[in-house]
Formats: C-alpha cells, sequence, structure tokens
C-alpha cells in the first residue's frame, strides 16, 4: 500500500469513529421524534393524565418540573455566585479554600442517587419538610450547585485583572470593585451557567425519587410543601409501572423532556457565542 | 526648571524602603522626597524594582500575594504602610495609570463618572455632567470625545484610551499621579500628547512616572531617579542626573541607551 492509500484508510477509520460518537444521540433523536411527535397536542400538553396515566397529558408533570427547577437555580445561583466571589477574589490560596475546591469537584462527581438519599435525609426526614416540592429543590439546588460554581469561577477569572486594577486604582474598595466591575462583566458566562444547571436539573430522577415526585396528582400544587409531579419520573413510571401505557404517550413524554434540556442548552450556546462576539478585550 | 525646585514642599516622603516578594528582596531602603507639582521620573533597566516602587506609593502591591513591605513611606504626614491605612481612601488621592489603556467596558462618559458615583462626589447629574467635562478637558480628550460620550470607550484609539483613563482618574480629585509606563504601549504621536499632557498636569497635581524611554524623562521630568537592583542609586534634578551624573553606573546607563 503507498503511503497516501495508507494515509487515507487512516483517515477513513478517524472519521468513522467521529461519526460513530455522533450516532447515538442522533438515533435516539430521531426514535423520539418519530414515534413521540405524534403525540405532541395542546391536549397532550395542557391536560392532567387520565385512564390511570394510560391516557391524556402530562401538564402537571411539566408544570412540576418548571417549577423544581425554578426554586432550584433560586438557591443555587444565588450560592453558587457567592461561593466563586469567594474564591476567586478574597480567598486565596489557603487549607480552606483547597478543601473548598476539592469539596465542588467531588460534589460534582457525587452520583445523583446520593444526591436522592442525602435531600431524603436532610430536608425530608431531618428537617421535617416532608416529601415536598421544597426538599426536591434543595436537593436539585446541591446537584447543580458545582456546575453552577464552576461556570461563575470561569465568567468571573474571565474578567480582565486590570478591570478590576483599574477601579481599586480609583479608590474603590473591593466590594464596590467586584459589583459595579467584575460581577455585570463575569454575568453572562455565570447565565450560561446556570442554564446549564438548569438543564441538568430538569432532566435528573434519582434527586427528586425520594424527595418530592408524586407518581399522580390530578392537581397542581399548591405551595411548597405539597408534592409534585416532574417528567422525568413521571416517564419513569409511564414506560415500567404503567401496564398497558399508550406507546405515544411514553415517546411523547421523553420528546418534551428531552426537548426541554436541548433547548435549554441551546439557549446557552447561543447566549455564550454571541457574548463572545461582543467582547473586545 | 530646576531653579523652582528648591521651593516645592515635599509631597512623598520615602524612607528605608525595603520590599520583599517572599524571599526575594525587590526594594532595597529606598528614600527619596517626591516634591509637590513636579514630574519625578523613575528609570532603570527592566525588573530594577521601579514599578514596585511606584506601586507601593498606593498600596496596589498589596493586591500580589507574598508581598511584604518595610519601612516609612509617608504622605502628608500619615504613614501610609501602616495596616490600619484606609486604603480606598489613599488610592483617591494618589491615583495611578497603567501601561497598558485599561477603560472600563462601559460608555466614555460612565468611565469618567465612575470615580465620582463610588465615592459619592457629585450631587447631582449636572453636577456629575460637569465632573466628567472638566476632568475631558483637562485630559485634552474632551474635544475628540465630546460627540461620542455615549459611545463604547473600546472604540477609542489606544492614545484616545489612555488618556481617558487619565481622565477617569483626575474625576476623583486626586493629588497624586502615578503612571506606570503610560505610553510604552502607543504610538509616538500618542506619545505627544501624553507628554504635553504631563507638563499641563504638573501645575495642579504632583506627577511621579516610571519610564523606559530616556527621551521621555528627559522630555517630561523636573527630577529623575535611577534604580538598579532594587536600590535608587541617584536622584536628583533631571538635568543634572542626564547632564553630570555623580554615580559611574548612572552614566553607564544613561550613555548606554543613547549609544
Amino acid at each position: 500500500m503507498s503511503a497516501k492509500s495508507s494515509e487515507r484508510a487512516a483517515f477513513l477509520a478517524l472519521r468513522i469513529c467521529g461519526c460513530a460518537v455522533a450516532a447515538p444521540i442522533l438515533l435516539i433523536l430521531g426514535l423520539l421524534i418519530v414515534k413521540g411527535a405524534p403525540a405532541l397536542s395542546a391536549e397532550f400538553l395542557l391536560s392532567a393524565p387520565r385512564m390511570g396515566l394510560k391516557e391524556g397529558g402530562i401538564f402537571p408533570a411539566i408544570v412540576g418540573t418548571v417549577i423544581l427547577v425554578a426554586l432550584a437555580i433560586s438557591v443555587a445561583l444565588p450560592l453558587g455566585v457567592a461561593c466563586a466571589v469567594y474564591l476567586n477574589e478574597y480567598a486565596g490560596d489557603s487549607r480552606l479554600t483547597r478543601l473548598i475546591r476539592l469539596s465542588i469537584v467531588n460534589l460534582a462527581g457525587v452520583p445523583s442517587v446520593v444526591f436522592g438519599l442525602f435531600g431524603l435525609g436532610l430536608f425530608v426526614l431531618f428537617l421535617k419538610f416532608g416529601v415536598s416540592i421544597l426538599s426536591g429543590s434543595l436537593t436539585l439546588a446541591f446537584l447543580i450547585l458545582p456546575v453552577v460554581i464552576t461556570a461563575s469561577e470561569e465568567a468571573l477569572s474571565s474578567v480582565p485583572k486590570s478591570f478590576s486594577e483599574a477601579s481599586l486604582a480609583l479608590g474603590a474598595t473591593k466590594m464596590q470593585t467586584i459589583l459595579r466591575v467584575v460581577l455585570p462583566n463575569a454575568l453572562p458566562g455565570m447565565l450560561t451557567g446556570a442554564i446549564l444547571g438548569v438543564s441538568r436539573a430538569a432532566g435528573e430522577t434519582a434527586p427528586i425519587l425520594f424527595t418530592v415526585a408524586a407518581f399522580y396528582l390530578p392537581r397542581l400544587p399548591s405551595s411548597i410543601f405539597d408534592q409534585a409531579m416532574a417528567l422525568p419520573y413521571h416517564l419513569y413510571i409511564v414506560s415500567t409501572q404503567v401496564p398497558g401505557a399508550s406507546e405515544t404517550v411514553k415517546y411523547g413524554t421523553a420528546l418534551v423532556l428531552v426537548s426541554l434540556a436541548f433547548g435549554l442548552n441551546l439557549v446557552a450556546i447561543i447566549a455564550r457565542n454571541r457574548i463572545r462576539k461582543q467582547r473586545k478585550w | 526648571m530646576a531653579k523652582e525646585t528648591a521651593q516645592n514642599p515635599v509631597e512623598i516622603s520615602v524612607r528605608g524602603l525595603d520590599l520583599f516578594y517572599g524571599r526575594f528582596q525587590a526594594l532595597k531602603s529606598v528614600g527619596i522626597d517626591i516634591l509637590k507639582n513636579q514630574v519625578t521620573a523613575l528609570i532603570g533597566p527592566s525588573g530594577c524594582g521601579k514599578s514596585t516602587f511606584l506601586r507601593s506609593l498606593n498600596r496596589m502591591n498589596d493586591m500580589i500575594q507574598g508581598v511584604r513591605t518595610e519601612g516609612v513611606v509617608e504622605f502628608e504626614g500619615r504613614r501610609i504602610l501602616d495596616p490600619e491605612t484606609d486604603v480606598a481612601e489613599l488610592r483617591k488621592r494618589v491615583g495611578m495609570v497603567f501601561q497598558k489603556p485599561n477603560p472600563f467596558p462601559m460608555s466614555v462618559y460612565n468611565n469618567v463618572a465612575y470615580g465620582p458615583r463610588i465615592h459619592g462626589s457629585a450631587g447631582s447629574k449636572s453636577d456629575l455632567d460637569g465632573i466628567v467635562e472638566e476632568s475631558l478637558v483637562a485630559a485634552a480628550l474632551w474635544g475628540e470625545v465630546k460627540d461620542k460620550l455615549k459611545q463604547s470607550a473600546l472604540s477609542l484609539s489606544g492614545g484616545q484610551q489612555q488618556r481617558l483613563c487619565i481622565a477617569r482618574l483626575l474625576a476623583v480629585k486626586p493629588d497624586v499621579l502615578l503612571m506606570d509606563e503610560p505610553c510604552s504601549a502607543l504610538d509616538p504621536i500618542a506619545t505627544l500628547k501624553i507628554e504635553e499632557l504631563m507638563r499641563d498636569l504638573k501645575n495642579r497635581y504632583t506627577i511621579v512616572i516610571v519610564t523606559h524611554n530616556m527621551q521621555q524623562a528627559a522630555r517630561v521630568s523636573d527630577r529623575t531617579a535611577f534604580f538598579l537592583n532594587g536600590e535608587l542609586v541617584e536622584q536628583g534634578d533631571t538635568d543634572e542626573i542626564f547632564t553630570r551624573p555623580k554615580d559611574k553606573r548612572t552614566e553607564d546607563y544613561i550613555t548606554g541607551r543613547f549609544g
């Protein structure tokens, strides 16, 4: 074989490997769209399940997921941003900060079912929040905290040091500098992290399994101490626990869930690209 | 220029200043008087400690981990190296212009208004407008930007950005301007404009400038201090230093530079 043709063969092999990576996601999406798209209708999206979850819509699950995710991010974002500001702007390199950083890395590696059990132990039982939206969203908040912190830290450290130097040299305090110069310039990156956190939280089943998820609730939750239905758990239920549930309901639910997560990721990517273009420093 | 030196009072007095980066000693017992309404140039080869010295006059070295200073720096009779010093207040009086123009990524107006806003020194919107205009005029930039106050500061040229940084500093109404190689990122024409500006500004401010450029030191400064390996080798009237240096090392450096 000549050098040229062996090179061609090698490139072909590499290309096949590259395509192999794309294949699963395309197959999943294709399958979901083909089988799930027919289920999508106003009734499916806007009504409650009927006939023991075999028919009807997924409205309560969509609402539940939206509430859970919104609460989770509104807890995780301030906490994560504050932690990132502390690590990036105030704390030097000390034993304490190394411990905090190590914790964040490890927090990101904890399996989500462990988060679920942690939420059950801490929020549901010990703090007596019960199986509730509060417990579930707090559990999700801890799950996405590492994502939010990491993104926020990256965003903070991408703000040029020369900006804060300029501010400090004008007699601004550190706090003024952070609030007026560093945070506004880091905000877009932080929001990207938040959106990625949201899409992660939207898709998780295990953390909400013991802390909030209801098998079936005909009405929408009325307080944060209510249980709620959620899309990932609903999908698990209709797929495995309800004999005779229609295929379209299963695939339709999966399609809605995946679209939600994909949509959010897409927003994050578009936002990030737009911000990168605007930046001139 | 040299004649008025004797009459100008001391603005900043430095005695026995030692500075360490970890175990490395960057400044060795530096002593100098910075005179009011004069331009003092700090010259010397790279790494000689002149920038480090400049940054210790408004405690900007605090931001670097592992820096330790000993000795006395007196500004208006206060020992500014004391831990009790209100560093923000100090930097309000002793401001700094950096090597690379570093305007904030906001409008020209908001850049200049930043200082007055954080210090709450403008009572009203029209007060603030006044301070902004005054500062831009003083930095010889008003004519060029008066119609683009709302535009991003990053759309200005490098030289304009540096003058904007000076205007931003003037808006805080400092007494001392520290300039860390303010022209090294600029072209010759922008450099000349800044030098002109400095000659004008010294009537109202005390200026300390670090420069790599011998001609610049000779052109703009009243007094010159030559640093080498963390030591202040020689200081005096600029004319003296450049024509009759007393120390052999000063002479070598200056003549070496001129070829």
